[in-house]
């Protein structure tokens, strides 16, 4: 089939249960969504903790677009292009840091962390040309949910909260992780895989896979564990929460982690209950600490780029049409017990990351997806599985069975809305 | 030469028993050969029982237990690691990519209570699906001499490319 080049035809790449192969793997179509999609709407830059003081910055992406994210001294949040308003030159290249200004390392202009120009060498040749108002870092609009920061190149967009709507329960369920103490970023896996962005979004609520794909995670758990990772068989569900975000719940039980503190404590944490015990919690204390540490039991899906996944956040950078960068965000307790922030990363490194026991399949999970829509240019990717929604669930009456691809029609419904916009 | 393989008396009069160069050199080669064929079985066989096999991220962390890591694997997880491998269910590693690497630059010093340091470098090229990747290392080895030979009691592997994004990785550095 022909590709339509712009506007109107892409509608006809999405259906209600299939969208086309061209999605993909057409780099006009690419283009279009950097445009259309990431230009147009809130897209995730970081976390509040990964900026914890005046002066902190961290290096992320807006789409293509590379930007830093900024704590001034008035303590206000900032985002702006990581590009000289001289010739262009990146003005920040460390990842993260502190810093007050940031001198371009070309002609030395240097910028405020809130964007401003202070500072021009030799400005007196410019003569009057040069209005230093007119050249700071372009700042992005940047609004904050629950400490996570999102930015948007569109001004007149209608506000996060707004945008997040029937997300926003679920962004506090999952931030109960922090057991009573703020959500901290701990570190993050970074990995690349070759193929397109949106065979991560469609992975973030597929537990259609699991059990398959991760097959060798579940052999490596205690038998009490790999119960707790039966994510097809504990009456978990999958629902639309509209604007192109979705819920998959595998794990029922671990919905609110602060309910059920009087279960038993797993075996797997036993010891670090004990560890906790005599650090001097409460046993009240350790209970929500132990529970927590365990990670959540759902995937929630923000439309277009991030997830908070389980026990992580899981953010997507499309790098090119075959090429997509993951990184997987361990998060731990701010001010917690330091016991407990260990064993979440042992826990997060297990499955995640480059050399996990989960990752490294499903990254070539979805590069095989790549390699296999080399073919069939005139064939569709089917997403029709489990349409209709179960009878008497006590979630609800629009949710659908767990390993349903109900997520992934939500969000090439928002792809169609936004690229027939 | 057999060095995995030889019992050796420790030598008391030397004043640390630092392991010479060669003996290192050979262990580290042998080590280079297993993990290339996937030798992962034998390969669990060098460590000692408290030895920690670290991929960290950040270059100049120190304290990798309390770090977020790529693998930090005590004789448990380094078991599970290698039945994961090994069990052929692992789409990365059934087959992983083919790799082959070299280890050099070796330096030995004396380390605390008879541990021997060695620290190299290593580049490795992998190969899978009609992309090769060259990949750079350095490695710190914590080498003891034991009844049959020549132990690791840790092994820190940081990639050139540690803190940058990877890829799917399904066999050992
Ligand atoms: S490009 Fe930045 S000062 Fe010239
Ligand atoms: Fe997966």
């Amino acid at each position: 089939m022909d590709m339509p080049a712009t506007g109107g035809g892409f509608a006809d790449l999405v259906q209600d249960d299939r969208v086309h192969t061209a999605l993909y793997k057409d780099p006009a179509i690419f283009d279009e969504e950097m445009d259309r999609i990431f230009k147009n709407t809130w897209v995730w830059v970081g976390h509040v903790s990964e900026v914890p003081q005046k002066g902190s910055f961290k290096k992320s992406w807006v789409g293509q677009q590379p930007v830093i994210v900024t704590r001034t001294k008035d303590d206000e949040i900032h985002v702006l292009l990581n590009r000289c308003r001289h010739r262009a030159a990146t003005v920040c290249e460390k990842m993260k840091g502190k810093t007050s200004v940031f001198v371009c390392p070309y002609h030395g202009w240097s910028y405020g962390l809130d964007g401003k120009l202070r500072a021009v060498p030799h400005s007196s040749v410019y003569g009057e040309d040069l209005d230093k108002s007119q050249f700071p870092l372009v700042s992005l609009r940047t609004e904050q949910y629950n400490g996570m920061i999102f930015a948007t190149f569109k001004d007149d967009i209608e506000p996060l909260e707004d945008f997040l709507g029937g997300a926003k329960k679920w962004i506090d369920l999952f931030m109960k992780q922090g057991a009573g103490y703020p959500v901290k970023v701990l570190g993050e896996h970074q990995f690349r895989f070759g193929g397109n962005w949106k065979i991560q979004l469609e992975n973030t609520t597929d537990a259609y896979h699991f059990p398959i794909v991760h097959k060798t995670f579940l052999d490596s758990l205690d038998a009490e564990t790999e119960n707790v990772f039966d994510v097809l068989g504990q009456g978990g569900w999958v629902e639309d929460l509209g604007n192109g975000h979705s819920l998959m719940v595998m794990i029922p039980d671990l919905v609110d982690l602060e309910e059920n503190l009087d279960a038993p404590i797993p075996e797997r944490f036993a010891e670090l209950a004990q560890e906790l015990r005599d650090e001097g919690y409460e046993d009240l204390e350790v209970r929500r600490i132990v529970r927590a540490v365990g990670g959540g039991g759902f995937n929630l899906n923000l439309f277009p780029n991030v997830a908070c996944s389980m026990a992580f956040f899981r953010v997507l950078r499309p790098v090119s049409v075959d090429e997509t960068e993951i990184r997987h965000v361990a998060i731990g307790m701010d001010g917690g017990p330091e016991a407990g922030n260990r064993m979440r990363m042992r826990l997060h490194e297990h499955f995640q990351g480059p050399m996990g026991f989960g990752s490294p399949d499903d990254a070539e999970g979805w590069e095989r997806v790549q390699r296999g829509a080399a073919s069939g240019d005139d064939l569709w990717i089917m997403v029709n599985r489990g349409k209709e929604p179960l009878v008497d669930h006590p979630a609800g009456e629009a949710v659908t069975d767990v390993s349903a691809e109900t997520g992934m029609r939500a969000a090439y419904q928002m792809w169609k809305r936004m690229m027939s916009a | 030469m057999s060095t995995l393989e030889q019992t050796r008396e420790p030598k008391m009069t030397e004043p640390h028993d630092v392991i010479p160069l060669a003996d290192a050199c050979a262990f580290i080669w042998r080590e280079a050969e297993m993990l290339d064929q996937q030798d992962y079985k034998a390969w669990l066989d060098l460590w000692t029982e408290k030895g920690i096999y670290v991929i960290p991220i950040e270059r100049d962390e120190t304290d990798y237990a309390s770090a977020l890591n790529i693998a930090y694997d005590d004789a448990g997880m380094r078991a599970a690691r290698v039945k994961r491998l090994k069990s052929g269910f692992s789409m990365s590693s059934a087959p992983s990519a083919r790799t082959v690497r070299t280890t050099s630059r070796f330096v030995v010093e004396p380390g605390e209570d008879g541990v021997t340091i060695v620290r190299c470098a290593q580049m490795l090229v992998e190969f899978k699906f009609e992309r090769t990747r060259v990949v750079g290392a350095d490695v710190v080895y914590r080498l003891v001499r034991t009844e049959g030979g020549i132990a690791m009691d840790g092994k820190v592997v940081t990639l050139l490319n540690s803190d940058e994004p990877l890829w799917g990785v399904g066999y050992l550095f």
